[in-house]
């Protein structure tokens, strides 16, 4: 484990570093470049791991999340917003934020440690993938075939999200409604 | 001295701290939706974290390799289609927060959220 | 976003370049029982060929051809096929079960139905992401809202 371990560490701390810069920046083009930086470290992350499906769709994730946002945040006539802190907004930020921490960390121990999972199921997937199934791939194996179920739940969500990004930015007439004489109510 | 068995895990909880933190703390609309993206990030990070076997192979087995080495010697591919589905479920949500935040630019002329919730709508 | 599209050495590149896309993101929804990838990495990779074009040529060049209706029709027909496939593995065992023979191994036309969900997902997640790609774009602040609004 000596091997991948001081590589993993060199890019986690530069995604964390560049997360905190995207929070703290105070140009919104900036923080759009290192959200998309701390994308770009979390898809080396994924290959170091042994994730190869992983790291191609966090990238080109991380391209249509980026247009995205460039869309809405950047505007010829947008002023950066420099106001006083609330106390207490950040107070309450900061110990919501220690308390998950606190408890993740007293939740270690009952984990497996970093690098010997129990794999109680997967090891009946690993062994059973070929001969099953017939896909050289264990993680499309799992994803559909053993688990096909889980990928019609994801189909159905990104439907939902698409229909609901439909409907708040769909323009209702008010020539229409004046027409029939009822009240905008969109 | 490092403990390598719980160290990654912590780092992966303090990435998740840092986006709670901007979720909580930040006037701005679209701090806050880097904020969700931070914490999107952290969890998919924390759940690949949780299948890596030490010296392990990616689970895609190749043509001469004999089914034993792969089984023993690969990492856990449960986690990892999961996490597959996640990161694009992922791309959905912010897409929604996008399509609302332009919404609500059009609307209240701005991104800051304490004029927001002083203006009636 | 100008609605005339990008300079001239953009529009060429991007001529020269979305077929090259359009192929990689095949290739990694066909082989993706083989070598990593899948539907889903396909799928959006798919999405952005899509998203390049209306960038570098502006919307009025490419909605007489890209249009959102067009995606909302993809989007439901990817749907359809993958949920077909789900309910004609009734005919074999139960709900998605792998209904079409296994040949070899290692090779294109193998692994049942897991090729054809991988194209079905692709299809989906592709139409799906330039829907609304095109929403967020197409979206003008016109009318201004009044009081009752």
């Amino acid at each position: 484990m000596t091997d991948v371990m001081p590589v993993l560490y060199a890019v986690l701390g530069f995604t964390l570093l560049a997360s905190i810069v995207a929070i703290e920046a105070k140009d919104l083009l900036s923080t759009v470049i290192s959200v998309s930086a701390a994308g770009a470290g979390l898809a080396i992350i994924f290959l170091l791991l042994g994730a190869p499906d992983l790291a191609i769709t966090q990238v080109v994730v991380e391209v249509v999340c980026m247009v995205l946002l460039i869309r809405v945040a950047i505007r010829r006539d947008d002023t950066t917003i420099d106001r006083a802190r609330d106390m207490f907004h950040v107070a309450a930020g900061l110990v919501f934020g220690g308390i998950v921490i606190v408890a993740g960390v007293y939740a270690f121990r009952w984990m497996a440690p970093f690098g010997e999972p129990k794999m109680t199921v997967s090891q009946l997937y690993l062994d059973r993938g070929l001969a099953d199934t017939g896909a050289a791939n264990a993680v499309t194996a799992v994803l559909l075939d053993f688990r096909a179920y889980d990928t019609l739940g994801e189909a159905t969500v990104i439907f939902a999200a698409v229909i609901g990004a439909y409907a708040v930015l769909r323009h209702v007439g008010r020539r229409h409604h004046e027409a029939i004489g009822h009240e905008p109510d969109c | 001295m490092i403990n390598h068995g719980t160290l990654p895990y912590l780092l992966a909880l303090v990435l998740l701290g840092i986006g709670i933190y901007a979720i909580a703390c930040k006037k701005n609309l679209i701090k806050v939706i880097i904020g969700v993206i931070v914490i999107e990030y952290a969890v998919n990070l924390f759940l690949v974290l949780l299948g890596y076997r030490a010296r392990g192979g990616a689970p895609i087995l190749e043509e001469g390799q004999s089914m034993d080495f792969f089984a023993t010697h690969s990492v856990d591919p449960l986690p990892q289609a999961m996490i597959l589905t996640s990161i694009v479920i992922g791309l959905g949500v912010v897409a929604l927060m996008a399509a609302m935040a332009v919404r609500i630019h059009e609307k209240y002329g701005t991104f800051d959220l304490s004029q927001i919730r002083k203006l009636r709508g | 976003m100008k609605r005339s599209g990008m300079s001239l050495i953009v529009k060429e590149v991007t001529k020269l370049v979305t077929g090259f896309i359009a192929l990689y993101a095949a290739y990694i929804i066909l082989y993706g029982h083989l070598t990593p990838g899948g539907g889903f990495a396909g799928g959006v990779i798919l999405a952005c060929c899509f998203i390049l074009a209306v960038l570098a040529y502006g919307k009025d060049f490419t909605s007489r051809m890209i249009t959102g209706a067009g995606a909302k029709a993809w989007d439901t027909l990817g749907a359809t096929l993958f949920l077909a496939v789900a309910l004609l593995g009734y005919s074999v065992g139960g709900f998605f079960a792998n209904f079409l023979p296994h040949p070899g191994n290692f090779k294109l036309v193998s692994a049942g139905t897991i090729p054809v969900s991988n194209v079905a997902i692709g299809i989906k997640v592709a139409a799906c992401l330039l829907g609304v790609f095109l929403a967020l774009s197409v979206y003008r602040p016109g009318r201004p809202s009044g009081p009752e609004e």
